[in-house]
C-alpha cells in the first residue's frame, strides 16, 4: 500500500462521495457551533422546511458576544443579548446541547470541545470560527467554515470540500528558557508569512512539538491559520491519550479501550509524501512579538523592525501597517511603553497560560499605567484557576480574573482596547481594530505578556526570570 | 433553494491597492451581532470608510465618486482571517458581484462562492497592470465570462484566463446549491453512518 500522511488517512475514511472535478462530500463527526455565526443558518434551514439532521453531533456554547463581569446579569447590548437568545432558542427548538452563560461547561469554543472530550483524535470538527484548527492537536482534521456551511452541516451532517494539500512543518531541537509554543508558531508565521501556508493542511511534526503539553499543542494548532492554513494537526501520542485519559466522558465511555487501539493508527505512514516540507531548529527561536498589522508580522522581541522592501508584502501595504501600529522601518520596539495587557483566548486562554502568567507575576506587581484583562477559557478553566489559587496569586499583584469569554480577542464586548493605545495580547490576531477602533496590537506569549504587565514596557521574559 | 446565477457580467471596478486585506477590514467584529444576513453592505470597509465620528474618509475609494462598479479588485491575498461569511455578505449586500486578486484566502473563497460572489484570481502582474490602469482610467470596463472562465479589460481586449473548480462554476453558472446536493445524497449519508458504526464495532 502506498504510504499516506496522517491528514489523507483522516479525510479518506470520511468521504461519504467524490464528486468528479469537484470537492469531496466530507462526513463530520463534531460540529460547534456558537452565537455569532450559527443564526443565519437556522433561519435557512427554517426557510427550507427542514430541521437539524443529526443533532446529537452538534453542541453550543455562548462566547463570542459575551461581558466576562457580572455574567449572572442580563446582557447589557440590546443586539448581544438578542444573539444569545437566539442561540439558545435554535438549540431548544432543534434539540441541541447547549452551554449557555452561567453553565458549568460554558467557555469558549475551542477551550470546551477539548476539555470536555468532543475533540477526538481520527474525527473530523468544524465549526463556524476559523480558530477550529486548535482541535487539531489531538490529532483531528478540524477546520473553521463559514455559515452557508454550518447550514450545510446541520442539514446534512456534511460538508463539501476540495481537498487541500499537504505540508508538513518539522520543529526540533531544544526550546530556550521562556519560550514557549505561542512563541514557535509566532516564529513559523513570521517565517512563512500571513498567506504562505493557503492551500494546505499542516502536519507538526519534530522532537520540539512531541515535547509540548496538549494545551502547548492546541496554541500551535489554533494559529495555523494566521498562515493562511486550513488547518494543522499533531498525530497523536502519549500526552494525547494521557490528556483524554483525565477526561471523565472519554475514559469512562464503553469503547476507550477499542479506541485507544484505533488511534495508534494515527500517524503519517514513513515515506508519506507531503506538497511541502519546512524544517525549523527550537534553537533558533526567541521570545517573539509582533510589530504590524498581520500575524505573519512578527521577529524576537528583541529584534528590528524590517525596512521595507517589496518581499514585505509591498511597500506601500508594510508602511501603511506600520503607520498604524506608530512604528517605523529600522527600529526596535524593546522598552517601548504599552498601555494594555490581555491574557486570554482560544489561543492562551487554558489553565496552563493561567499559571504562567501567575507564577510570573507572583511576589511582583502590576506596572500603575497597565489595564490588564485576564479572562479565562471556560467555567472549567476559571474553576481550575481557583482552586488552583491562582485567583489569589493574581489578586495581590494587582490583577484581577474575569470570567470567561472571547473578550478583547475581537472585542465584540465591552473588553476593547481604546484607539491609539497599544496592547499586548496572547490572542491570535493583531488586524487593524480587531481589538477596537485604533487599538493597536501585539502579539506575545503570556510570559512575554507577563513581563510587560509587570514593567508597563515591551519587556523580554528571559530579563525577569526567576530562578 | 435556487441562487442567484453568474454568467458574464460586464462593469467598471473599484481599486484597493492593499495587499493581506483580512475580513475584519472588510466587517469589522462590532457590527456582526445581528441574526439575518442583511444590512452589512452599509459598513463594508467601516474603518476605513468613516472616521471616529462617522463622517466620511475623503481618501477612501468607496468615497470617491469617481469610482463605481460590480467589481471589487484588491491587492493579493484578500480575505484572510476570521471565518466571518458576513465579510461575503457586506460586499455583496453593498453591490459587488466579482472580486479580482492575485490570491484569496480559503474561507473567504469558499464563502464567496456560497453566496454567488465570484473570485477571480489573476496573475500578479497583470493585477498590478490592472489596478493602474484604473486609477488612470476610472472608467475602464471589464469583462467576466464564467463560462469560458475568461477576465478581459474591455478596452484594451487583453484577456487572462481565471481557475475555477468545475463543480462549483456549474451551480454558479446554474443558480445551484450545495445544500439542495447534499439534501438529495441523505440516503448515501446514512449508509455511509451505517458502515462506520459498523467498522467501529469490529
Amino acid at each position: 500500500m502506498e504510504p499516506k500522511t496522517l491528514f489523507d488517512k483522516i479525510w479518506d475514511s470520511h468521504v461519504v462521495r467524490s464528486i468528479e472535478g469537484g470537492p469531496d462530500v466530507l462526513y463530520i463527526d463534531q460540529h460547534l457551533i456558537h452565537e455569532v455565526t450559527s443564526p443565519q443558518a437556522f433561519e435557512g434551514l427554517r426557510q427550507r422546511g427542514i430541521t437539524v439532521f443529526r443533532p446529537g453531533k452538534t453542541v453550543a456554547t455562548a462566547d463570542h458576544n459575551i461581558p466576562t463581569k457580572d455574567q449572572h446579569l442580563t446582557i447589557r447590548d440590546e443586539l448581544s443579548r438578542l444573539q444569545v437568545e437566539k442561540l439558545e432558542q435554535n438549540c431548544r427548538e432543534n434539540g441541541i446541547e447547549y452551554f449557555g452563560l452561567n453553565h458549568p461547561k460554558n467557555g469558549i469554543v475551542h477551550v470546551v470541545g477539548p476539555e470536555l472530550g468532543y475533540t477526538l483524535p481520527g474525527t473530523t470538527i468544524v465549526c463556524g470560527d476559523s480558530h477550529t484548527s486548535t482541535h487539531g492537536a489531538f490529532g483531528t482534521i478540524a477546520f473553521g467554515i463559514g455559515t452557508s456551511e454550518v447550514e450545510m452541516v446541520l442539514a446534512t451532517q456534511c460538508i463539501m470540500q476540495p481537498r487541500p494539500k499537504r505540508m508538513r512543518i518539522t520543529v526540533n531541537g531544544r526550546l530556550h528558557r521562556a519560550v514557549t509554543s505561542k512563541d514557535i508558531i509566532l516564529y513559523i508565521i513570521s517565517r512563512l508569512s500571513t498567506g504562505g501556508a493557503t492551500g494546505y493542511f499542516v502536519e507538526y511534526s519534530g522532537k520540539t512539538i512531541e515535547s509540548l503539553s496538549m494545551e502547548a499543542r492546541m496554541t500551535v494548532c489554533n494559529m495555523s491559520i494566521e498562515m493562511g492554513a486550513r488547518g494543522g494537526l499533531i498525530a497523536p501520542d502519549h500526552s494525547t491519550y494521557e490528556y483524554l485519559n483525565r477526561i471523565p466522558a472519554v475514559a469512562n465511555s464503553n469503547d476507550f479501550k477499542s479506541l485507544l487501539l484505533r488511534w495508534r493508527h494515527l500517524s503519517s505512514d514513513e515515506g508519506a509524501v507531503f506538497d511541502k516540507e519546512m524544517v525549523f531548529d527550537a534553537g533558533d527561536i526567541k521570545p517573539m512579538i509582533t510589530y504590524g498589522t498581520n500575524p505573519g508580522m512578527g521577529m524576537s522581541i528583541d529584534g528590528t523592525i524590517p525596512e521595507a522592501d517589496d518581499k514585505k508584502g509591498g511597500n506601500s501595504s508594510f508602511l501603511k501597517s506600520l503607520d498604524y501600529m506608530g512604528f517605523k522601518p529600522g527600529v526596535k520596539i524593546l522598552g517601548h511603553p504599552v498601555d494594555y495587557v490581555f491574557l486570554g483566548s482560544c489561543t492562551n486562554g487554558r489553565i496552563e497560560d493561567l499559571r504562567a502568567f501567575a507564577s510570573f507575576v507572583e511576589g511582583r506587581r502590576k506596572a500603575p499605567g497597565i489595564t490588564a484583562l485576564i479572562v479565562p477559557g471556560s467555567k472549567k478553566v476559571e474553576q481550575q484557576a481557583i482552586n488552583e489559587g491562582l485567583d489569589k496569586i493574581l489578586h495581590d499583584a494587582g490583577f484581577e480574573l474575569r470570567q470567561p469569554g472571547c473578550s478583547s480577542c475581537l472585542a465584540m464586548n465591552e473588553d476593547k482596547v481604546p484607539a491609539g493605545k497599544y496592547a499586548v495580547s496572547t490572542s491570535n490576531r493583531n488586524f487593524e481594530g480587531r481589538q477596537g477602533p485604533g487599538a493597536r496590537t501585539m502579539l506575545v506569549s503570556p510570559l512575554t505578556a507577563a513581563a510587560v504587565a509587570i514593567t508597563g514596557r515591551i519587556t523580554d521574559p528571559r530579563d525577569l526570570l526567576k530562578d | 433553494m435556487s441562487k442567484n446565477k453568474f454568467t458574464i457580467l460586464e462593469a467598471t471596478c473599484v481599486p484597493i491597492p492593499l495587499e493581506n486585506i483580512d475580513t475584519d477590514q472588510i466587517i469589522p467584529a462590532r457590527f456582526l451581532s445581528a441574526t439575518t444576513r442583511e444590512g452589512f453592505g452599509d459598513n463594508l470597509f467601516r474603518d476605513w470608510r468613516y472616521d471616529k465620528s462617522g463622517n466620511k474618509n475623503s481618501g477612501f475609494v468607496l468615497n470617491d465618486p469617481g469610482f463605481s462598479g460590480e467589481v471589487l479588485v484588491a491587492g493579493k491575498n484578500f480575505g484572510s482571517g476570521s471565518s466571518r461569511e458576513h465579510a461575503v455578505w457586506a460586499i455583496t449586500g453593498y453591490g459587488f458581484r466579482a472580486v479580482v486578486s492575485s490570491f484569496f484566502a480559503d474561507i473567504f473563497r469558499n464563502n464567496s462562492l456560497n453566496n454567488g460572489l465570484l473570485p477571480v484570481v489573476v496573475p500578479d502582474d497583470f493585477l498590478k497592470k490592472l489596478l493602474e490602469l484604473i486609477k488612470q482610467k476610472p472608467q475602464t470596463k471589464v469583462r467576466i465570462d464564467l463560462g469560458k472562465q475568461e477576465f478581459t479589460i474591455t478596452d484594451t481586449g487583453e484577456t487572462v484566463g481565471f481557475e475555477i473548480n468545475p463543480y462549483k462554476k456549474e451551480c454558479l453558472l446554474k443558480g445551484l446549491d450545495d445544500i439542495d446536493y447534499l439534501l438529495n445524497i441523505r440516503d448515501m449519508i446514512t449508509a455511509y453512518e451505517f458502515r462506520n458504526t459498523l467498522k467501529s464495532k469490529l
